[in-house]
């Protein structure tokens, strides 16, 4: 119920469509490259460092071994032509310093990409346990009100394009400016005119690159929109085949999936028709750059024009392809550090979500009576208490863990605006049963969900045991409480880990104990390996039946001293159903238990009846004292006797 | 696999061929212009030659020019030819899936479809154009380098063979070494999202517990796992950049000394000395290029061989030949009739069933879960092929009807059913396209679905969400009740599609059947002996067979499983709720 009022306000349930627009535009792109690097450098101080400085050492050698172009011709190839001893001393010579040149700039550039290596995925992982663990943190209301597969989608996409960003983008960013910078500076000392021509080909070059790509980028955005209306309608049409079939609409859809097809051919080819020839346009204006280099330095050296020699065009030309190229490199690097750090975006919103504020204090401590007076113990006596430290006089009182749960005039909303809760009273004594019935929206889960407050009330208030919950720590207070929701999720383990995920060092023992009282040690003793078998996929090798008996078991096994069970039983058939009910009946023997009763026995043996409607409690009692009432509950009652 | 897909590519095969065919011209000019260029130096600026430098200029404009055309040209089509390959493959996968049955669908999962109908698809895409645009490039690129240093000096390109077969063989086996790391560390990489994935769907259960810091430790053990992973494969895949550096560098030293000595004995001209360093940058990279696009492309591998499954996937039950399309009644016959899922299936999920219905009689079926309820009714509209024996309607063997016929007469209302996103009408009219509203309106009053409809703001017109998640789940079967009314059928199976109606309106809607349409042979299966005791006859299945068929008070006297579920569901553990287990 809670989900559905909840998915109002959504943006689709965790299958929903995934139409997003189009990308949005980063607003602070500075700020956030600068909060990425920040976290880069929060753990990677010193491997960064030397990252730098191996790139400048790998940049330098490159470029010395361009100059070295220059003076092999000039200064050791165009005197030995003609001499009748020619001596290549002077060469091996220059051959050897320049090899120790390069051998310096591949070591520094197999260091840079190793300790990179490390760099990325060291901050990828930190990355993924932040989000995780302060996932961990966050309020039910998080997940209740984003997409599942939104947040997946964090831990696959954006992550993967960080990785690109990081490892790549960010390495050949540093290395293209430094190289830039070098190349540039080289080609100056060689020749002033030359360099300017290349710098205006540059110009050329980047404005034809931005022209390109914003007429690409509405494509792109064009393309986006239609694959999320494609992979939305066949989402909904695979999750409906049977349907489908069952309705003979096979030609109706496949029409319609050959228009969002075409569609879709559409924008993709027309996007990727304009992101391929940026590439070789560049390529030419690069090519056109050196051409009119290669003429205009020919005139130069021709005429002699300030000492301009053969030797210094062929290494200025050298230049000139090694100028351009970076900026190539960076313009088609800038689409892949956009995306990341869209990805960044979103990741770094979650890691600013707010975590479940806790500002309780009372915690739940292992107690032993001695003397009449209840004091804390280590040991697992089976006895619990509250443990109250009162700020105002100094002192700290135990008072025992009973059960006792009192509702005063609470009212509560999803959200501010909508109220669904209005004036809720009620109290449960320790081992009462209260039943809470009524149709589907009136409010009985989202009472649940407040007791061990999965989301907190607006007004009123409630008390475990006397005390108020919102002082109660929130660990301890869940602690106290077992719950068995109507959808059983199960983990990928053994069934053994599966039911000792209530209390994680119960024995094997303890295990099968809780098992047995849960009525799930017949079916597990059938299952291939016993409680050793692997459940997969939610267990999904399990029946509807089976899983709701492991999620009693669960409950069991932590022995709390409150449940808070949600009956649903319409999938299971009556056989199943009666084995589940007496495992249920058998759990809440002796304890607190709140319970959206589904089942004419448990309503009738419940202690006290809850009838709700829109939020409110209208009717209350026994069974009994209710049906004398003659007022919903009756035609509730009344309404479903069997003929 | 690949033959599979390329069947695909079909009018996209003149793209698909001139891409490369361009990809290579731009080459083949990329090769001629540092030819050009050295003339420029040779002829030009050492005879200053001022003609012959505007010349060759010239020629290299326009060579730039055709180049660029060349690019562009193979841009254009590559684009083209990935886009409509990648649209073929979606349509041929759909189109597949479209004439799958039922088996062939159980075989795969929803989640699985939509990956192969999406990712997989684009993965296959993007490789392709890799290679149309990028693996003619890069051989290419190599031999006309090659062929263009031979033809300048024969003695200095051997040392590029040689530098390239050194380099050839280490990237092989750099590269054989990663993709096998790669396809680990993926597999493993997958396994940690499930496990998130696990983690947020059971985000109550992990709170309730106060499991947080336990699950924090699980995730970092994984995610620590990952990370070793992911480093030892890079690792090797970082020595790439040295390699090449060595290579390269090693190359132009080498030719440096070599040349000289020729400059200087030989008399090869400087200029030409310097298109062979340049020509030695072309041969590597294109080398290194192959090399990471063999990575992508078997990456991409996996996408491409689910792809060629569904493809390849053969639906298992297909028209006859010479069809029927006339359904006499709505009689039904079960003779002998064995059923497994699988054809090696271990045991029979049906065991000899024999019975007979006639048309307008109502039957109810009950029995625990598993005792194939559904796989008996699912034989009826042939949902499923029967492994021995046959199942007649109106007197005829179901495997002589046309499928649309017989499914059109067998209306089957599904335990786990859909809406789909549209207008109420709309989803209504999947029953029969042209159904007038008025037709619609009775169909929703004979399934009770009419008086909700009626409350929403925009009635009939009121927008379904993906999945019908604005409606209750007592309001959804109670439109698919009403979508399948319309197609006005000879048989109506109800399966389990009325757990979560409550019980008073379910009555209603017995009784609507009862009086509006009782012609039509109706099958209900229940849960609830309320839901069904009012049938003509009850069918009791257990395990695979029938084990009892009779009247509510014939079952009631001589059958065990019926009076124990009547007895359980009238006692302390009858019904209470009024929507039923929906919430």
């Amino acid at each position: 119920m809670a989900e559905q009022k909840v998915r109002e306000f959504k943006g689709g349930g965790p299958g929903g469509p995934r139409v997003r627009g189009p990308k949005p535009k980063i607003e602070n792109a500075g700020q956030l490259f600068l909060r990425m690097m920040k976290y880069l450098l929060k753990s990677y101080k010193w491997h960064l460092l030397i990252v730098v400085i191996c790139i400048f050492g790998g940049v330098l050698a490159n470029v010395q071994g361009t100059m070295f172009t220059k003076t092999l011709i000039d200064e050791y190839i165009t005197p030995l032509i003609g001499a009748t001893h020619p001596d290549f001393g002077p060469l091996a010579g220059a051959i050897a310093t320049v090899a120790g040149f390069y051998l310096l700039g591949i070591l520094a550039s197999y260091l840079y990409s190793r300790i990179m290596v490390n760099v990325t995925q060291g901050t990828l992982k930190n990355l993924r346990d932040d989000m995780f663990q302060h996932m961990q943190s966050l309020p039910i209301g998080y997940f209740d009100t984003h997409a599942h597969g939104d947040v997946m989608s964090m831990y696959t996409n954006d992550i993967d394009t960080l990785r690109q960003m990081i490892s790549q983008s960010m390495p050949q960013f540093l290395q293209s400016i430094i190289t830039v910078v070098s190349v540039l500076a080289s080609m100056l000392v060689l020749s002033i005119p030359l360099t300017v021509l290349t710098l205006v080909m540059v110009a050329v070059m980047l404005v034809s690159t931005k022209k390109t790509a914003s007429l690409s980028g509405r494509y792109f955005i064009a393309q986006q929109r239609d694959i999320g209306a494609l992979n939305g309608f066949i989402e909904e049409m695979m999750e409906g085949q049977k349907v489908v079939k069952v309705f003979c609409h096979e030609e109706e859809s496949k029409a319609q999936f050959h228009e969002l097809n075409e569609n879709l051919f559409d924008s993709a080819h027309n996007a990727n028709r304009f992101a391929n020839i940026l590439g070789p346009i560049n390529a030419q204006l690069g090519n056109v750059s050196y051409v009119l280099c290669a003429v205009a330095g020919g005139i130069l050296a021709l005429n002699h024009v300030g000492g301009f020699t053969v030797g210094a065009l062929a290494s200025f030309l050298t230049f000139n392809k090694s100028f351009n190229m970076p900026i190539n490199q960076v313009s088609q690097q800038m689409n892949s550090i956009v995306m990341a750090l869209a990805g960044a975006e979103r990741i770094f919103k979650l890691l600013d979500e707010k975590p479940e504020p806790d500002d309780g204090y009372v915690t739940l401590v292992n107690a032993k009576m001695e003397n009449g007076t209840l004091t804390e113990t280590e040991d697992r006596t089976g006895i619990w208490a509250w443990k109250h430290y009162h700020k105002a006089e100094g002192t700290t009182t135990y008072a025992r863990l009973q059960g006792d749960v009192v509702f005063d005039d609470v009212d509560f909303g999803y959200t501010p605006e909508k109220m669904v809760l209005h004036n809720i009273e009620m109290f449960a004594a320790p081992g009462q049963k209260i039943a809470f019935v009524g149709s589907t929206g009136a409010g009985k889960t989202t009472i649940t969900n407040l007791i061990n407050r999965f989301y907190d009330i607006q007004d009123g208030k409630i008390r475990y045991d006397g005390i108020n919950i919102n002082k109660i720590k929130k660990a301890d207070l869940r602690q106290s409480l077992g719950i068995v929701l109507q959808d059983t999720h199960l983990f990928t383990n053994t069934v053994r880990e599966n039911i000792r995920y209530g209390r994680l060092n119960a024995t094997d023992e303890e295990v099968e104990a809780a098992a047995k009282l849960a009525n799930a040690d017949g079916f597990i003793r059938r299952l291939p390996k016993g409680y050793d078998t692997v459940l997969t996929g939610d267990g999904g090798n399990l029946s509807q039946g089976q899983r709701q008996l492991l999620a009693i078991a669960r409950a069991a096994i932590a022995d709390p001293p409150v449940l808070i069970l949600d009956e649903a039983t319409s999938s299971i058939d009556t056989r199943t159903e009666k084995i589940v009910q007496d495992g249920m009946d058998k759990l809440m023997r002796g304890r607190t238990t709140f319970v959206i009763a589904h089942r004419l026995s448990t309503v009738r043996n419940s202690d006290c009846i809850m009838v709700m409607e829109n939020g409110r409690i209208i009717e209350r009692g026994r069974h009994e004292e209710l049906l004398e009432q003659r007022g919903k509950y009756y035609q509730l009652y009344t309404g479903n006797q069997i003929a | 696999m690949i033959k599979t897909l390329a069947k695909h590519v079909k009018e996209f095969k003149k793209d698909s061929i001139a891409t490369p065919i361009f990809m290579v011209l731009e080459v083949i000019m990329e090769t001629i212009i540092p030819l050009m260029m050295a003339s420029i130096v040779d002829s030009g600026v050492d005879d200053s030659n001022m003609k012959h430098i505007y010349l060759m200029g010239g020629l290299m404009f326009a060579a730039a020019g055709f180049s660029l055309f060349c690019g562009i040209m193979g841009g254009f089509f590559g684009a083209r030819a990935s886009a409509g390959f990648a649209r073929n493959l979606r349509e041929a996968m759909f189109c597949n899936i479209q004439r799958f049955s039922f088996s062939n669908i159980d075989k795969y999962s929803t989640a699985g479809l939509v990956t192969r109908l999406t990712t997989d698809v684009t993965n296959i895409q993007n490789a392709y154009q890799m290679i149309l645009r990028m693996f003619m490039r890069a051989p290419s690129t190599l031999i006309c380098a090659m062929a263009m240093s031979f033809v300048i000096n024969k003695k200095i390109a051997s040392i590029y063979l040689a530098a390239v077969i050194f380099l050839g063989i280490c990237l092989f086996f750099i590269m054989r070494r990663t993709t096998r790391y790669f396809n680990m560390v993926f597999q493993k990489y997958d396994d940690l999202n499930a496990s998130v994935q696990e983690n947020v769907s059971s985000i109550r259960v992990v709170k309730a517990y106060v499991r947080e810091e336990f699950e924090k430790n699980k995730f970092k053990k994984a995610s620590e796992n990952i990370y070793r992973m992911f480093v030892n494969a890079e690792k090797i895949l970082v020595l790439n950049t040295p390699l090449m550096q060595f290579t390269v560098y090693g190359c132009i030293l080498l030719i440096s000394w070599i040349g000289a000595h020729m400059v200087v004995a030989e008399g090869l001209r400087t200029g030409q000395l310097m298109n062979l360093l340049t020509y030695c940058m072309n041969i590597l990279m294109s080398l290194m290029m192959v090399s990471m696009i063999f990575v992508m492309v078997t990456m991409s591998s996996a996408s491409a061989r689910r792809i060629a499954e569904i493809l390849e996937e053969e639906p298992d039950i297909k028209n006859p030949e010479n069809p029927d399309y006339e359904v006499e009644d709505g009689s039904i016959v079960f003779e002998d009739v064995d059923f497994r899922y699988h054809k090696n299936g271990e045991k029979p999920v049906l065991k000899n069933i024999s019975l007979s219905i006639k048309a307008g009689e109502t039957i109810g079926i009950i029995g625990a879960t598993g005792s194939a309820k559904t796989s008996l009714v699912n034989l009826i509209s042939r949902l499923y092929d029967v492994t021995a024996g046959k199942v007649l309607v109106g007197g005829k063997d179901v495997r002589n009807y046309d499928l649309e016929t017989l499914r059109n007469q067998v209306a089957v209302v599904l335990q786990k059913n859909v809406l789909f996103s549209g207008t109420i009408l709309e989803n209504l009219r999947w029953g029969d396209k042209e159904a007038t509203e008025e037709a619609c309106m009775r169909a929703c009053r004979l399934a009770c679905a009419d008086e909700f409809i009626s409350r929403m703001p925009d009635g009939y017109h009121t927008y379904i969400e993906q999945g019908g998640t604005n409606v209750s789940g007592g309001q959804k079967q109670r439109l698919t009740i009403a979508r399948a009314l319309l197609k006005k059928p000879k048989i109506l199976i109800l399966d389990d599609s009325t757990s979560a109606v409550d019980t008073a309106t379910e009555a209603k809607i017995r009784k609507a059947f009862a009086e509006e349409i009782p012609e039509t042979t109706k099958l209900i299966i229940a849960q609830r002996i309320s839901s069904i005791a009012g049938a003509d006859r009850i069918l009791v299945m257990e395990d695979g067979r029938i084990d009892g068929f009779g009247t509510h008070d014939e079952l009631l006297a001589e059958n065990e499983i019926y009076r124990d579920v009547y007895e359980s569901q009238t006692g302390g553990n009858a019904d209470f709720d009024q929507d039923g287990g929906e919430l």
